[in-house]
């Protein structure tokens, strides 16, 4: 989400009052955006220079308010945005009506733009502010919202980029082209193609190198009356909605107040456009359609003054006797897409606090996965054998996943991360075994012994499946101790027939028998895996010689590897398998 | 059974004196009189006015004591004494009376010579003469006189003191009488029911030793449940009892598309970022995906459509191919609408799941790369955001969170949404505890959902409230590797729908 940082003050000699803190908190909760932070100016240059908070308030030191807007309400990211939707919102004030200057066919400012860029990035849209009226504070506000716009929906210029130009440092008509480097005489940084995109005037005055610098001629100041802006961009909805919020914030400060000059763009193909199009966006929805799902009865005419407090301009009629309201969205509202969005505004403005509280009607019965049912059984069973369970995270290192368990990566089935932000990272687990040593090296000065486990999923590669990788539930569980569990369970080895023995793994056994999960008298085989010690390890199979878990003594090297002094066994089985 | 022992004798004794005479002025003559040491006497009286079987007084004397020294002239006379017996009437040898004598010699000598018993032969100045036919040995007379605890004048006591043959001992003793519980025979205390006890029907005549209830006990071998997995266990039984049915959500790798297209969220939206989602190296892409609903899909966020403008952009599959691992558990929520829109005729769900998500975010006390979910919908005809409000109201309250309220939000999918706050009583303030919302008509008419059919549905981690529950402020110390075992160990049972 968005933060908007305005002087307190400022705010609230826009908004025609004052609030205390707590109100104007939860009028802003009421509108769906958030006082996030209270600060100062001094204190945010102090943080941003790493200094330690002095402590020393100033009176004299402007009280800053960060505000956090919603991702999509782009004209909420300055004061004269912020202020004027509050005003309507609270009622002091109706919603603006933008228009476009009438200008003569003849004199409208134009834009060609030449076919090069079409290659890099397609399209421009232009307009023009005349007579505004700048000082301080509205001019870094203005140039504020160009960079938190940048920041946002531009996706860092990518998508459009702003550049705003004293229009009587230029001379019409301007030319949007896109010229291999050597014709140009700067290249910007940080791209790679074969042409770059440029704006010129009629005497090549170079405006801006989009989408990152614009040119020191024709760069607005204080004193700056008249602004040219042109957005280029590679999303022309996206360039539409930038221009617009820029033209609609700021031609506040016009001479004609919320009156906006037009540029025609004249494309290489001869069509030609006049930009900007601040023409609302009309709707017309049944009155059901938008309160049926809120949850509240009101009549058509109720319904327009909630509709207007959030600067939407609403009016009732009927058609065929049902009453509806149709709606002229104004273009700061490029976030209204659908009737949904109006219904939305409806409860913001009716208050979500006030909607009468309802109970869904349909009966439905409660059940739980069966996978999950049975992994919650099965961990019963093993907390119950005096095990303590932990919960460890999925993604790994590779090293951890693969060498510090002496195994190697076959490439064959480990998820591989693309982008990890750090070596933690780097790989989805394959197995629970550099889990529970991990949780046992944080814990390495518990009292012994140590009986851990874990009930989780690992995932592997899988090319069955839809997206390549399918999750597998396992059970492990690692008995650490002076000497080795087998030794532990010396007396239990005696009363068994087999060589060696675990009790909890033999406990697991038995309980998951069932018709189709059947195990023959020897289900431990042997085996020789580079992460156990040889011949102290084997794999459990079912009667049909499925693998459903294997278990050792682990190595002295994947011990050491870990950081682990006492020898450890470990066990991992396949849930799914005995499902 | 009354252990047969001395102390038992001593007791028996005791108690039956006590039971005829009513009191012992004396320990001290009773130990005697019972022919026992005193020492034996005294364990056997602790043990008794332990249980105010007899009540005791401590008398308490200082007396003197002779040193060993002293006993043995008390027994066998003083030096002097000792000496002049041994001088046979012919006189002796100093070495022969010092052989006979010993220590006592030298003493006895001196003191002998003072008292004008002993002379010297002036020819041999070596042989000792005998002076007096027999000497009265008042020494061994006072000795005595004090060993039997008679008085001795002070000047004597000075004069002992200063011959280093008496000392000062603080005796105690005690007089005794009947205690209020007292018994001519008192039962023995049993420490624990044995099988022997019942067999034998000794148990009715059982009386217990007392416990120390305050001693800490062994620490037993047994197992624990890790915490977050019990509050996970208690909000997927509300979830139930409220009719929810659990989704699958063991597929942590999700493609693009069903975690971020099929939502009606844009390709362009920052949670699509490399630095908010795990992307993949292997397995990279999605192989599959549903095509005529791809389509519409691609469809509604190109040029919109069932009444929506949609976001007007080039919509591109190789974007809704990329793998990830998914960023949140509502990926799994909209494959099963999906699929429950492809079932006719449309029954309504519950559904709900408590499963991991993947964030590319840098670790904190409050952020991790990965945790859990909650996550509940319900998908019917005609449901209104008082439905949800409603629904929250009684899923919250079962976790303890009954003070509710709304803030407007934004979120991609939802429209409207919710940001749910509750007024959490010990931090005395508003706490987020998740988002809520109805998915947008975008999302739910292309997977052929009927018109009139709505999802409520909301979201919050697990995480979060199990660390206000059990104020752990720091999420590494809740979940992962670094979770303390005794942490585990010491945890309360969670009490969440109790």
């Amino acid at each position: 989400m968005p933060t908007v940082s305005v002087g307190r003050d400022r705010l609230f000699a826009a908004l025609g009052r004052t609030y205390t803190q707590e109100e104007f908190k939860a009028l802003c909760f009421e509108f769906g955006i958030e006082l996030d932070d209270v600060t100062t100016e001094k204190a945010i240059i102090r943080k941003e220079k790493h200094l330690e908070d002095d402590g020393e308030v100033d009176d004299d030191d402007e009280v800053i308010y960060k505000i956090e807007v919603a991702a999509n309400r782009y004209d909420l990211l300055c004061l004269e945005g912020l202020a004027r939707a509050l005003r309507v919102f609270t009622g002091t004030e109706g919603s603006p009506v933008f228009q476009v200057s009438s200008i003569p066919r003849g004199s409208i400012l134009q834009m060609h733009v030449k076919p090069e860029t079409s290659k890099i990035r397609p399209y421009v849209v232009c307009a023009v502010l005349r007579g505004v009226a700048f000082d301080e504070a509205r001019y870094n506000s203005f140039i504020d919202l160009q960079d938190k716009l940048h920041q946002n929906i531009c996706r860092k210029r990518t998508l459009v980029a702003i550049g705003t130009h004293d229009l009587d440092t230029l001379q019409g008509p301007f030319s949007y082209e896109a010229l291999p480097p050597h014709e140009i005489n700067f290249v910007p940084l940080k791209q790679n193609s074969p042409v770059y995109p440029v704006i010129y005037d009629s005497n090549r005055t170079v405006l801006s190198l989009p989408p990152i610098i614009n040119g020191a001629h024709s760069a607005i100041t204080l004193a700056t009356r008249n602004i040219f802006i042109e957005c280029t961009a590679t999303d022309l909805t996206k360039a539409n909605i930038v221009l617009n919020t820029m033209v609609t914030m700021f031609s506040e400060y016009c001479e004609t107040k919320f009156e906006v000059e037009p540029v025609e763009v004249v494309h290489y193909d001869g069509r030609k456009t006049v930009y900007p199009d601040l023409s609302c966006y009309k709707m017309d929805v049944s009155l059901y359609d938008i309160l049926g799902p809120i949850g509240i009865s009101q009549d058509e005419k109720q319904v327009v003054c909630p509709l207007n407090k959030m600067q939407l301009q609403a009016e009732s009629h009927s058609l065929k006797g049902e009453p509806r309201i149709s709606v002229s969205v104004p273009p700061t509202r490029s976030d209204i897409l659908h009737a949904r969005d109006l219904l939305e505004d409806i409860a913001i403005a009716y208050g979500f606090n006030n909607v009468p509280k309802s109970k869904p009607k349909c009966m439905t019965i409660g059940g739980r996965q069966p996978l999950n049912r049975f992994s919650d059984k099965i961990h019963a069973e093993v907390a119950r054998g005096g095990y303590m369970e932990v919960l460890t995270f999925i993604l790994f290192s590779h090293e951890e996943n693969f060498d510090m368990l002496n195994r190697a990566d076959d490439k064959s089935k480990a998820v591989i991360i693309a982008n990890p932000r750090t070596s933690e990272f780097e790989v989805v687990r394959t197995s629970l075994m550099s889990c529970l040593l991990k949780t046992l090296k944080h814990n390495i000065d518990h009292p012994r012994p140590i009986k851990i486990f874990e009930v989780g999923d690992v995932v592997m590669l899988d090319s069955s499946r839809d997206v390549g990788a399918s999750n597998n539930r396992r059970l492990a569980a690692l008995y650490c101790n002076m000497v080795s569990g087998f030794e532990a369970y010396a007396n239990l080895i005696k009363l068994s027939r087999k060589l060696w023995d675990w009790w909890i793994l033999d406990s697991i056994v038995k309980v998951v028998r069932a018709p189709h999960v059947n195990f023959g008298e020897n289900y431990y085989v042997p085996t020789d895996e580079p992460e156990f010690f040889p011949k102290r390890q084997c794999k459990i199979v079912t009667s049909d010689g499925k693998q459903v878990g294997y278990l050792g003594i682990v190595h002295a090297e994947v011990l050491r590897k870990f950081g682990i002094p006492d020898p450890c066994t470990f066990v991992e089985m396949d849930l799914e398998a005995l499902l | 059974m009354a252990e047969k022992s001395p102390a038992a004798d001593v007791e028996a004794g005791l108690l039956a004196h006590l039971n005829s005479a009513d009191e012992v002025p004396d320990s001290r003559s009773f130990a005697s009189s019972l022919g026992v040491s005193h020492l034996e006497l005294k364990g056997v009286i602790k043990s008794l006015s332990a249980f105010r079987i007899v009540e005791s007084t401590d008398i308490i004397k200082e007396t003197w004591v002779l040193t060993e020294e002293a006993k043995g002239y008390a027994a066998k006379g003083s030096p002097e004494a000792q000496l002049v017996a041994a001088i046979p009437p012919e006189g002796a040898s100093k070495d022969a009376l010092k052989a006979k004598l010993g220590d006592a010699f030298d003493v006895g000598m001196k003191a002998a010579a003072r008292n004008k018993w002993i002379g010297f032969d002036k020819g041999n100045k070596d042989l000792v003469l005998r002076k007096v036919e027999s000497v009265k040995d008042e020494l061994q007379e006072q000795l005595r006189r004090l060993e039997n605890g008679e008085a001795v004048p002070d000047r004597v006591i000075d004069d002992l003191k200063r011959r280093k043959l008496i000392t000062k001992e603080k005796s105690i003793w005690h007089s005794l009488k009947k205690g209020p519980e007292f018994v001519l025979k008192r039962k023995t205390l049993a420490t624990d029911v044995t099988t022997e006890h019942l067999r034998s029907g000794d148990w009715k005549d059982l009386e217990f030793k007392d416990y120390n209830y305050g001693a800490q006990g062994q620490p037993i071998a047994k197992g624990y449940v890790q915490p977050l997995m019990e509050v996970r266990e208690a909000i997927e039984n509300i979830f139930i009892m409220m009719g929810f049915t659990e989704m699958p959500t063991n597929n942590f790798v999700e493609s693009s598309f069903w975690n971020f297209d099929a939502l009606f969220q844009p390709q362009q939206h920052p949670a699509r970022d490399s630095h908010d989602t795990f992307f993949l190296k292997a397995p990279a892409t999605t192989q599959q995906l549903p095509d005529d609903y791809l389509e519409k899909v691609k469809q509604v966020h190109q040029s919109g459509g069932y009444g929506s403008k949609g976001y007007v952009y080039d919509w591109k599959r190789d974007e809704a191919e990329k793998n990830l691992l998914r960023t949140h558990t509502t990926a799994v929520s909209t494959r099963m609408l999906y699929k429950l829109a492809q079932e006719k005729p449309f029954a309504p769900k519950r559904y709900y799941s408590i499963d991991r998500v993947f964030r590319n975010e840098a670790v904190d006390r409050t952020h991790l790369a990965e945790f859990h979910h909650i996550e509940g919908l319900i998908c019917d005809y005609g449901l209104t955001l008082g439905d949800l409000i409603g629904v929250l109201e009684d899923f919250l309250s079962s976790l303890g969170m009954s003070k509710l309220r709304f803030k407007p939000a934004y979120n991609p999918y939802t429209e409207p949404s919710m940001e749910i706050f509750s007024y959490h009583d010990g931090l005395k303030k508003w706490v987020e505890v998740g988002n809520s919302g109805m998915f947008r008509p975008e999302m739910l008419l292309p997977m052929g959902l009927p018109e009139g059919v709505n999802v409520i549905a909301w979201g919050l981690s697990l995480e979060r409230p199990t660390m206000i529950l059990y104020g752990i402020d720091n999420i590494r110390d809740l979940f992962g590797p670094k979770v303390d075992f005794n942490l585990i160990k010491s945890n309360p049972l969670c009490r969440l729908g109790l």
